[in-house]
Parts: structure tokens; sequence; C-alpha cells
């Protein structure tokens, strides 16, 4: 058989043409959709383009966009080495907020370079004790971790609800917020940094985070590929028995990869609000947790592939909402169709382009 | 008096809020025992109700609406069945990609037919809608006090789809263990070799046990905007798909203990919602998030085998391949 020789060259194939061409396929089909009510595709496509990219206020949003998807994509991908889905980077990174923010609303007056890094650990940990309990009633008990961590969403949002509404409300306000960090906490934005260096740049909410995550990306690399737990991971992840029989425990790397990945859901809570709401308010996480799946899933689980879609779809974010100006029926909603097509194409519907693909590529 | 009102009043809230529940959470019974993860609910209610208020709204006629709502949720359903069961996809990234298109495509339809931000127009006309349905005597039996209340407020005066619903859970029971298909259904979702050796087609079973699913939260979705409001409005299924689901494996995968399932989370919101802000003896003002949260806490505590155990199908979410 030739499959041996030409292996090498098929998973070129399956890392940078297989997402390119299901990507496509997802723009054509709702470039299709964007045909059908009215809107002109390329036009629509254009806006979007120069929306998310074509001055500095726009590549800022984009980038501080992006930085979300970094992060709950990292969080969806670490789980799905270890052959684990996890729904619920939603609700880690809604905690995960909790425990950021509590640290800048309690220790607000701490000097920067000790509030910050307590309070990326505060980040890290309420992300990762929310992941904690599905993750052990999966490895210790066989609860099927997609429907617990579904629920625990949804019981994040009902906790996050009563703490901002009885508990954490600035007092004498009617909207659901805390009161606003002290200034000393904020991470600092990207235009502040680069004008201490002479650089200026536009003014956007783009902040310190997006390098965290940038560093959380190479880390991840660094653990899943070149240590002996990342390797314990991967093999438990592709096949439980055989982990065992090496003697490495599927259920211990069930809890690991869960408390890695709830930790790294818990750093949109870094960018969203010490870089850019200074509060806690309602819903924050917007959604993201679930960009995530799609991000990972396109990134094919590898942190620099997870970075490129990342700011893809912070492009799709950040060139959809400046559309709606111009095209009034092309909005925010386009891009979440654009999200479940590029999941659909990238995750459930990966084989159908594969072996075509693969026939193409022997020729 | 004062009590049994409440009580009754209290009553008929749960079953309106039930019968969507009952109804996506039957088809997710149905999809889940042929061995196929139920997470599409969600969209498949949400794209029935956009379909069915979209199609009422220009047609005028809550029947067509129906049929609509029904249609959306197969197409739905079919294309989950053509990822999972024909290409063999991952059942939980194939249902999340749909519940996320039809997040989104429906506001994006609705804005671009009716201009309304992304709403369907208000169902005013009175055959656009699944209305009360004031059933013989009701009026009357008003005035006895005990047994004609309860007849008036609880059995009467609910939409043609409760009924529908109330009715659709013994006839599945009856489907899934009394008939051929319904134990060629069950035998899929638990060792579809056997299934397949006996001469069966795998496929051709998950296939239609996915279609039910769809038909089922079609009808769902359609009560949603044409029974329980009155027209499309975005996110409105707000995650019941996934609290159906919770119901379905509440009742441990079986018809009659998921309606039970159905009515007990349908009783904790009928209840948050008559609680807000009441405080109570004893116990003081409950915070209404504490009963919104308990179904889905109370899934949690089953799936960990705290309430009993729950057991699923064997082969659910594992794609079957002929030739292996």
């Amino acid at each position: 058989m030739s499959a041996e020789r030409a292996a090498p060259s098929l998973r070129r194939l399956e890392a940078l043409v297989l997402p390119l061409a299901n990507l496509v396929l997802a723009l054509l089909l709702s470039g299709l959709i964007i045909r059908l009510i009215g809107e002109s595709p390329l036009a629509a496509f254009r806006l979007m383009l120069s929306g998310a990219f074509g001055s500095q206020e726009a590549l800022g949003y984009t980038l501080y966009y992006a930085t979300n998807f970094i992060f709950t994509g990292l969080a969806v991908a670490v789980a799905f080495h270890a052959g684990l889905f996890n729904i619920g980077a939603e609700g880690q990174a809604y905690i995960g907020g909790l425990g950021a923010g509590l640290v800048c609303l309690g220790l607000g007056s701490l000097p920067f370079w000790l509030v910050a890094p307590l309070a990326i650990v505060a980040a890290a940990l309420f992300g990762a004790g929310w992941a904690l309990v599905p993750a052990w009633l999966q490895a210790r008990r066989g609860s099927h971790i997609v429907i617990t961590t579904i629920m625990f969403n949804f019981l994040a949002s009902a906790l996050m609800t009563w703490l901002l509404v009885n508990i954490l409300i600035k007092p004498g306000q009617q909207s659901p917020e805390t009161r606003e960090f002290a200034p000393g906490t904020w991470l600092p934005s990207a235009h502040d940094l680069l004008a201490r260096i002479g650089l200026s740049f536009a003014p956007s909410p783009l902040n310190l985070a997006f390098a965290l995550a940038i560093a959380a990306s190479a880390l991840v690399w660094l653990v899943i590929w070149r240590t002996r737990w990342g390797y314990a991971l991967r093999v438990a992840g592709k096949n439980a028995a055989a982990a065992r029989y090496a003697g490495i425990s599927p259920a211990r790397v069930t809890i690991a990869a869960m408390l890695l990945s709830g930790a790294l859901a818990g750093g949109l809570g870094l960018n969203e609000l010490m870089g850019a709401e200074h509060r806690i308010l309602l819903d924050f996480p917007g959604g993201a947790g679930f960009v995530g799946i799609a991000v990972a899933l396109m990134g094919r689980n590898n942190p620099v592939g997870i970075v490129i879609s990342a700011i893809l779809f912070g492009a799709l974010y950040q060139g959809g909402s400046e559309l709606s100006f111009d095209m009034p029926h092309v909005n925010r909603d386009t891009v979440v169709v654009i999200q479940g097509l590029v999941i659909l194409f990238c995750g459930a519907l990966e084989n159908v382009l594969k072996r075509p693909l693969s026939r193409l590529w022997s020729r | 008096m004062e009590t049994y009102t409440l009580i009754i009043l209290l009553l008929a809230a749960t079953i309106r809020v039930a019968t969507p529940l009952v109804l996506a959470a039957l088809g997710g019974l149905f999809s889940e025992r042929a061995g196929v993860i139920a997470l599409g609910l969600e969209g498949m209610m949400l794209g029935a109700a956009f379909a069915s208020a979209a199609v009422a709204a220009v047609s005028g006629s809550a029947w067509l609406g129906l049929g609509a709502g029904m249609a959306a949720g197969v197409a739905l359903a079919l294309l989950i069945a053509v990822a999972c069961v024909t290409f063999r996809g991952n059942q939980v990234v194939a249902a999340m990609a749909v519940n996320i298109v039809v997040a989104g495509i429906c506001p994006m339809l609705g804005l671009a037919w009716f201009d309304l931000g992304g709403q369907t127009p208000q169902l005013s006309n009175p055959g656009q809608r699944f209305a009360e349905i004031i059933l013989p005597g009701a009026h009357a039996a008003r005035s006895v006090p005990v047994p004609g209340l309860l007849y008036a407020e609880l059995v009467s005066g609910h939409s043609l789809l409760v009924y529908l619903a109330a009715a659709i859970v013994p006839a599945g029971a009856w489907v899934l263990y009394r008939t051929r298909f319904g134990l060629r259904l069950r035998a899929v979702g638990e060792d579809p070799e056997a299934v397949e050796t006996a001469g069966i087609s795998v496929a051709a079973i998950r296939f239609q046990a996915v279609v039910i699913s769809g038909l089922l939260s079609g009808i769902a979705g359609t009560y949603l905007a044409t029974a329980a409001s009155s027209g499309f409005a975005r996110d409105m299924t707000a995650g019941k798909g996934y609290l159906a689901l919770a119901a379905m494996i509440f009742g441990k995968w079986r018809p009659f203990p998921t309606l039970g399932a159905c009515l007990l989370f349908a009783f904790t919101d009928a209840l948050a919602s008559r609680l807000e802000g009441v405080p109570l003896p004893v116990v003081g003002v409950i915070p209404v998030q504490f009963i919104v949260a308990l179904p889905y806490a109370l899934t949690v505590l089953l799936l960990a085998g705290f309430v009993g155990k729950a057991v699923a199908p064997k082969s659910i979410g594992v794609p079957y391949a002929k030739d292996k």
C-alpha cells in the first residue's frame, strides 16, 4: 500500500488544505444565504474584511475579540486532546472572570505588579474549579461530560445572576453590575503600551491579555507536545485501553486535562473584565465559549492553528458588526451562521472532503 | 379555598410550561434510544419556532404554521442524520453546529423578511395561533367549587398542542415497547452489530429515529411560537432543548419517567415565577435563580449516581461502521 509513503504529505494536507477547504465551503454557503436575502455576498465579505482590518482601530477590535477566542479555543482543544468534549468553556470563563473580578474588587489598593498575577491565578483557579466537578464525575462516576458541562453552564449563569443582582451589585444602581475596578488593576491597553515605546496606535479595547493569550498558546504547545504529561494526555485521549496498559490512569488524565481546560477558559475574564469592561457584568463571555469549539476544530486543536482561526473569528465578529451599518440585513447573526457552518464542515462533516481530497492529492 | 385556587393555577401553568419539554424530550428519547445523541433538540425547536411563526404570519393559518414547524424540525434532523449516520461524524459536534447555525439564521432571515429586528410579526388574528380550547361545560363547571375549578382551569383551557403532547407520551411508549420498529430501535441503541446481523439496516433505523425527534421538536417549537406566545423572538427556546434533554436523562431514557421529569422541571419553573420576591415562612425570600437552577443541579446529581442510577443506551454517540 502507498498509504505509508503518503502519510507525511497526507498529514500536511489534513493540517492545511482541509481546514481551508472547509472554511471556503462554509463561506460559500453563507454567501449563498446572503444572496438569498438579497444582498451581494462579495460586497459583504469585502466590507467585512475592511471592517476587520481596514484601520488600526478595526485591527485592535479584531485582536481584542480574538483574545477571547484564543483562550476558549485552547480550553476546548486541551480537552479534545484528552478525548473529552468540553462544552462548558462558557461557564468556566464566566466563573473564571468572577475570580479575577473579585481580586480586582477586593485587592484593588495593591500595586499592579502584585494584583495582576493574583488576578490571573484567581481566574485560572476559579475556571478550573468550575471544570473540576464535571471532570471528577466523568472520571470517577462515568457521568457524560458533555451533559454535565452543559448543565454547569446553566448553573454558572444562575449563580452569576444571583451574585450580581443580590450581592455584588454596586449600591444604588439599577443594572446588575459591580462598581468599577480601581484603575491600578486594569490591564494596560495596547495603545498605552505602544505609546510608551513611542508608537502611536488608535484607541481600542485591545490590551495586554492578547499577549497573555499568545503566551498561553505557547505554553499549551509545550505542555501537550513536549512533556511526559502531555504525552500521557494524548495517549489517553486516543486510546484509553492502551493508556491503561502503559500505566497511565485515564481518570487522572481526565481530571487534569479538564482543570487545565477550565483554567484556560478563565483567561477570557482577564481580557473582558480587567482589560476592557473594568467591572463584572452579566453574561460577559457572550458565547465565546461556543466560538471556542469552532476555533479548536478549525485550528485542528493545534495552538498555532487556534491563534490563526481565533483571529479569523475575531475578524468575523468585528467585521460583522461593522457590516450592519452598510448592510442592515447582514450583521452579527450572519457571523453566528458562519461559525455554525465552520463547526459543521470542520467537525461533523470532516469525513466528506477528506476522501476526495486525499485521492486528488495522491494522484 | 384561596390556596386551592392557587395550587390549581400553579398546576395549570406547569402543564403549559411542560408541553414543549414533553414533546422535545420524547423526541430526544427516540433519538438516543437508537444511539444518536439528542443535543440538537434546542436547534430543531428554535428552527421550528421561527418557521411556524413566519408561515403562520404570512398565511394566516396556524395549521400551515404547524406544518412548517414540523418540516423545519425534520429538515434539521435530516442534516444531523446525514452528518452523524451517513458520514459518521461526531454527534456532539454536528448537533452543536446545527444549534449555532439555527441561532444565527432565524433572526437573520426574520430581519430580511419582516424587518422587525429579527422577530416575526405579532400573530394577532385568531386563526394564526393555537388558542386555548374551552372544553364543553367548563364555564358552567366553574361555579362548582372543588372539582369544577379543577376541570375549568386544569383540564380545560389549553391549546390543542397541549392535549397532543399528553396523548403522545403513551403513544410513544407503545411504539417503543410494543412494536417491531420500537424493538429494533432500542436494539440499535444497545447493540447495532447484532441488529445488522439480523439483516436490518442500522442506518435506516437511526435515520427514522432522528427524524422522529425532529418531528416532535418541530411540534414543540411550533407550540412555543404559536401557542405559548404569539410570534418568534430571538433565542426564544432559551435552553429549553437542553432542559428537555436533561429531563429525558432524569427520566432514565424511559417515556413515563421522562414525562414525570418534564412536569417536575416545569413545576419548578412555574413556582419560580410565582415565588419571585415573595417571602416564605421560615426561609424568607428564596432567590429565584436557585429555583431556576434546580433542574440542572438535579440532573447533575442523577448523572453522578446520587439519585438512583441513569444508564444510557450502550452504543450512544458511537457512529456505526458497517464494514468494521
